[in-house]
């Protein structure tokens, strides 16, 4: 009765407190769990391919732009070293990926309709379609991803200009129209972001160039030779996983990039940003400290017009012991309280940082799981409020009870 | 045997100068069970100090202080506080309330460090008191008479055997002083508790058959030490 008296007589000040103590308790818990989900969604997802044949230069790079389709692209490769690629025995399958321009901000991808046929995304499971069909690889038609088509109100049958580049300015269209054959399932991949045209279309687009840069494919060609052709990235199944030692050891002397396996490509990235981690941890420490600072001054605040207080109850026979563990109580209250309100902090967070991956990345983080943060973050905030409550709850300890009542 | 003894207590006081300045000497004071006596003494005699040394919110310097045949001033503070809120009752002058707290809270309050609390009994004593329609008030939103009968009610709440009441009529209005002292004295009366009542005023140490003049309980008051 006294705790939550006190609570709701210093309610301003104790609102205060708990949203600090809120803040600093969502945040450490926020930190510790979007680190490690964004960590797993990135390195530990399975992917359903092993590789990306590029060319030559950060295997970083290579992942984020193909898997990720973040980034641009390293640079291209020869269309001849995708179809060695696919004609090794031990790859399962190869898909060539080709960037360079977008639909309003969203990534084409030049591809084969091979990516709708035999490509994974996950272990066993390739893209659905949702309406429609898959293009024809010598017709200017598309597919698109469930989340780009959603976001810009695509439909089968809708008709589109590419940008040029990939990111939009408005200005860059290409004077080439795509019709929209399929739309697909979502996948929870980068991949609901992208839209699919036939690599063709990449090599035929208006100020493209192909061979090195050095021509462009005359409107209405009927072959393109493919000395002519590049990719910027070939995605790579092997059958096992010595194929991939393999292939890497053969790769690495030469003019090309092979990223295998792709989790320790992006774990060894993850593995460089851990700093951040660290940073932002140190922050939330911080928030924790002063979380702290400001319960104890809260408390302590209260105690010179609460000493008559204390003196009363200690002459109605309140022991000081009594007094001392009421003020404690009420910091581990207030800790408690702002530790419920932290709760509520990380999963705004957590359902905010989701989002934003997943609207930037495509990548989709499974934020509400068990971490041990999630424990031992209110467990701690409690026993540092209570904590912080010592020092005003020796203060009232020590009240002299006849010279305050006198 | 009486219900409370006090035998060759002394209490002395160092002043910021460092001077020691005795302000109690009481060779014997006795209270019999379920009686009543008044004491008499100006402002600033040491008779707070007397009545905190009964209570043991004050330990004395020397002498004893006997309840029940038992020591109490020998008790160390958190079983003096037990026995303080098992046995005693008391009212300050300033009431002592707490204002956060209801009318029937308060009285609570003063049950929760006791035997135990016993809230149709707190209710009832506030209604014999009166106050039956103020249970949810706080002490602001009542008139000084009534916070002094909450003040009343929280002293007898655990049933004590012996009430100690300083200058209890003290910020009454003179009209309801008495009145006042009369719920003090009944309630005491009906629930078997002696009464200990200091007070300078004249027309309450007259309601008392028995009135001791403070410089007869004090003799460092006769010595003419400044207390």
């Amino acid at each position: 009765m006294i705790v939550s008296r006190s609570l709701r007589q210093h309610a301003l000040s104790t609102f205060i407190t708990v949203l600090a103590a809120g803040l600093a308790s969502g945040l450490v818990m926020s930190v510790f769990t979007v680190s490690k989900q964004s960590r797993i969604a990135f390195t530990g997802g399975d992917i359903g391919y092993d590789a990306v044949l590029g060319a030559k230069g950060s295997p970083l790079q290579l992942v984020l732009n193909t898997v990720y389709h973040l980034e641009t692209s390293p640079g291209n490769i020869p269309w001849d070293v995708y179809e060695e690629t696919k004609a090794r025995r031990d790859v399962r399958y190869a898909i060539p990926y080709a960037v360079g321009d977008n639909l309003q901000g969203y990534r084409i991808v030049g591809t084969t309709a091979e990516i709708f046929d035999v490509f994974e995304y996950q272990k066993g499971i390739g893209f659905e379609f949702a309406t429609g069909r898959a293009f024809a690889e010598d017709r200017m038609e598309a597919v698109i991803g469930s989340k780009a088509a959603k976001d810009l109100g695509m439909e089968v049958g809708t008709e589109f200009r590419p940008s040029h580049g990939v990111r939009y300015l408005p200005g860059t269209e290409h004077d080439e129209v795509y019709v929209v054959t399929g739309i697909l399932e979502p996948s929870n991949t980068p991949a609901d972001q992208v839209v699919w045209i036939p690599i063709e279309g990449i090599y035929r687009m208006e100020g493209h160039y192909v061979d090195g840069g050095k021509r462009q494919v005359e409107v209405g060609a009927k072959e393109i030779p493919n000395e002519w052709k590049e990719v910027s990235s070939v995605m790579i199944k092997y059958h096992s996983i010595a194929a991939g030692m393999n292939h890497r050891g053969e790769v690495s002397a030469g003019d090309y990039t092979l990223a295998w396996p792709i989790a320790d490509v992006m774990g060894g990235f993850f593995n460089k940003m851990g700093w951040i981690t660290q940073v932002l941890l140190y922050v939330a420490y911080l928030v924790v400290i002063v979380a702290a600072f400001g319960l104890l001054a809260s408390i302590y605040n209260t105690m010179n017009e609460r000493r008559r207080e204390f003196a009363i109850l200690r002459a109605l026979g309140a022991r000081r012991g009594t007094v001392f563990s009421v003020i404690v109580l009420e910091a581990a209250t207030i800790a408690f309280l702002g530790s419920l309100l932290g709760y509520a902090i990380y999963f705004a967070i957590l359902s905010a940082t989701a989002v934003l991956i997943r609207d930037q990345t495509g990548v989709v983080m499974e934020a509400f799981v068990y971490h041990p943060a999630l424990i031992w973050t209110p467990v701690g905030m409690v026993l540092i409020g209570a904590f912080a409550g010592v020092f005003p709850a020796l203060k009232a300890y020590s009240t002299d009870v006849a010279r305050t009542l006198a | 045997m009486a219900l409370l003894e006090l035998r060759g207590v002394k209490k002395s006081y160092k002043s910021p100068d460092g001077h020691v300045q005795e302000i109690l000497d009481v060779p014997s004071f006795d209270v019999e069970a379920a009686s009543e006596v008044a004491i008499a003494g100006t402002s600033g005699c040491g008779k707070t100090t007397f009545l905190n040394i009964i209570a043991g919110l004050l330990t004395p310097d020397a002498g004893q202080v006997q309840f029940a045949g038992k020591e109490v001033s020998r008790l160390g503070e958190a079983k003096r506080d037990a026995w303080r809120a098992a046995n005693l009752g008391y009212v300050f002058q300033t009431f002592n309330l707490l204002g956060g707290y209801t009318a029937l809270e308060n009285v609570l309050l003063g049950m929760t460090f006791g035997p135990g609390v016993d809230r149709a009994f707190a209710a009832k004593l506030l209604t014999e008191l009166g106050l039956g329609d103020r249970l949810g008030h706080r002490p602001s939103q009542m008139s000084i008479g009534q916070q002094q009968r909450v003040a009343l009610a929280r002293a007898l709440a655990n049933r004590p055997k012996i009430v100690l009441a300083d200058e209890p009529t003290g910020n009454l209005d003179p009209r309801f002083a008495l009145e006042a002292l009369g719920m003090l004295r009944g309630l005491c009366r009906e629930h078997g508790a002696s009464l200990v009542c200091v007070s300078h005023d004249p027309r309450v140490l007259e309601a008392f058959d028995k009135t001791i003049d403070f410089k007869d309980v004090n003799a460092a008051m006769s010595r003419g030490v400044d207390a």
